[in-house]
């Protein structure tokens, strides 16, 4: 061993064990999912892959309207996500771009609403939605949803529409474009890393989301959604740790997937830069 | 909708400058007032109702002064709770705190494939749904053959044989604050760790000819220049924990006993068992207060950050 590498050996050691401990719990889900029954009863757990079975993952879908818990969070999430962009572009818009009286006011708001306790607004939300009829539906769930994410929605919106200069759309104006015209040919494609990153966002939090999704669905449980559904395991596979990973891992992997994907595009929009052609 | 709606040619130049922006802030002010204005102001109302199943079911709820407020705060079992919140919010942040600032330290003398490494595994911890990991914590932590017993018993510890954690409070709330910590590090070590990129090189190289140490070094240049982000990150920390309720309940829905119960998972708990909305309005309200002085000290160091831009 050189004594370069012999110096750094206690730092790379501390890098490994952060690696290890950060991963670990997500890898031992995966293996557990994807392990025989047997092995997983075995009192020596081994920690690497021996033989692979899909037997779990078989269990876990055919569990008891797991595909109507699936559609349900994908429904609301969509929703949410859609809902928040589309307001919240037209927010950034006229925050980054506009000049009108009740601005700084409008974006304090909006800083504030972030950090809002949305924890401690369980009891009235559940109070309205019973008295307007609107407990046990997706479509609720996702106007939460919106509302939990439209601020940061807006503030990281602003910042990349601030990236993108002015005078592309004022150029584009004195070509004979209208205003809208302009924005839509000109800003929208360069903000598509911000509408990425930020949906990406939207998509998260709706569909990690508990504790809304657990206080305003409550007779209807056709109505669940995946996090519910997944903390009543123990109801679901009793001690079947194989099927509660497998569940796990299918909730987990939409997150993950489209975060590895998207975390690329959103990286490389920022760099590549179509400006500086 | 569309955001920017083409309007009429002959009608864009009365109307343009002046309306224009607020039309395109409409749909967030009402959807602001109509989702959090609204929720907060009602949850105000029924703290101060008499607000229970019946009135749940058939309306017309009274109101009666402070007698809510009364009834919490001389309640021994509320203090009880906000003495635990504040004990677990202290464990928790200082916990995330320590470890994130040790890893972007760490992260910033890493080569870079190690560096590589750890980001992505980080962000890997980061990016899992809450939910998913916390059903992974409940199996690792599995009294018959959860892998932490396991490690424990073959570590000498053999009083952990088939230990039940999530039966005993201070071993639950141990579970709990681990989940968390987990759950959290990544990005405050992220974040800290970009924050120190912005360090030029050159501060730290004069300050080494000065013949200033590692320590010293930390604690005159890395953490004053740290401090606004530092600052803004501890805020967030403190009202993540604090308001942190899908792991609690989750895991042992504030239980065995009272040993997790934090006030979020209190006034759930009051609310939705008890069917006392007006108590759990009560409690959700003094929780928010109890909150703002994070809140405003997060606004502040918001405020500062911008003003340093």
């Amino acid at each position: 061993m050189t004594p370069r590498a012999l110096r750094r050996l206690p730092l790379n050691t501390a890098a490994l064990l952060v690696f290890v401990l950060a991963v670990f719990p997500v890898y031992w889900m995966v293996l557990t999912a994807f392990r025989p029954t047997r092995d997983i009863q075995s009192e020596t757990p081994r920690f690497l892959p021996v033989s692979v079975t899909l037997e779990h993952f078989a269990n876990a879908v055919a569990a008891d309207g797991f595909w109507t818990f699936w559609r349900n969070s994908l429904l609301v999430t969509a929703g949410c996500v859609l809902l928040a962009l589309v307001v919240a572009l037209a927010a950034a818009f006229a925050v980054a771009r506009l000049r009108w009286r009740g601005r700084r006011g409008f974006v304090l708001m909006v800083f504030v609403a972030q950090v809002a306790p949305w924890e401690a607004l369980l009891i009235p939300m559940y109070v309205i939605a019973r008295d307007a009829d609107l407990l046990d539906r997706l479509a609720t769930l996702s106007l939460v949803y919106f509302m939990i994410t439209l601020p940061f929605t807006i503030v990281t919106l602003r910042s990349f529409l601030a990236a993108v200069p002015a005078e592309l759309e004022e150029a584009a104006q004195v070509d004979g474009c209208t205003r809208a015209a302009a924005f839509r040919r000109v800003t929208l494609p360069l903000l598509a890393p911000g509408l990425l990153a930020t949906s990406l966002f939207g998509f998260i939090t709706a569909w990690n989301e508990f504790a809304f999704a657990n206080m305003l669905v409550i007779k209807d449980q056709d109505d669940r959604t995946l996090p519910v559904w997944l903390s009543s395991f123990s109801n679901v596979f009793g001690t079947d740790w194989g099927a509660t990973m497998a569940a796990s891992t299918l909730f987990a992997l939409p997150v993950l997937v489209l975060f590895l994907v998207l975390q690329g595009r959103v990286a490389a929009g920022m760099t590549g830069g179509a400006v500086k052609g | 909708m569309n955001p920017l709606p083409r309007h009429p040619r002959g009608r864009r130049r009365p109307l343009g400058p002046a309306l224009w922006p607020y039309l395109l802030v409409a749909p967030t002010v009402l959807g602001g007032a109509l989702l959090l204005g609204y929720p907060l102001v009602r949850n105000l109302l029924i703290s101060f109702q008499e607000y229970g199943l019946a009135e749940l079911i058939r309306g017309g709820a009274g109101f009666v002064g402070f007698s809510n407020y009364r009834t919490v705060l001389t309640d021994p079992e509320f203090w009880e709770v906000v003495r635990r919140t504040f004990w677990w919010t202290l464990v928790n942040v200082v916990l995330i705190m320590v470890i994130s600032t040790l890893v972007a330290l760490m992260m910033q003398r890493l080569g870079r494939k190690m560096r590589i490494l750890v980001t992505s595994g980080l962000v890997l911890a980061w990016a899992s749904p809450v939910i998913a990991t916390t059903t992974v914590f409940q199996w690792l932590f599995a009294s018959r053959l959860g892998v932490v017993n396991w490690l424990l018993v073959r570590l000498g510890f053999t009083s952990f044989e088939g230990y039940s954690w999530l039966a005993d409070g201070p071993a639950a709330f141990t579970v709990l604050v681990l989940i968390v910590v987990w759950q959290s590090v990544p990005f405050a070590a992220i974040t800290l760790h970009s924050a120190l990129l912005t360090v030029p090189a050159e501060l730290y190289e004069s300050a080494r000819l000065d013949g200033a140490g590692g320590w010293r070094i930390f604690r005159s240049l890395t953490l004053p220049l740290l401090r606004p982000l530092f600052g803004l990150v501890l805020c967030l920390e403190v009202i993540w924990v604090f308001r942190c309720f899908a792991q609690i309940w989750a895991v042992t829905k504030g239980g065995p006993g009272e040993a997790t119960t934090t006030l979020p998972v209190y006034a759930y708990r009051v609310a939705q068992s008890l069917h006392r909305y007006d108590l759990g309005a009560a409690v959700s309200t003094l929780t928010v207060l109890l909150l703002m002085a994070a809140l405003i000290a997060y606004f502040r160091q918001l405020l500062r950050q911008e003003a340093d831009r």
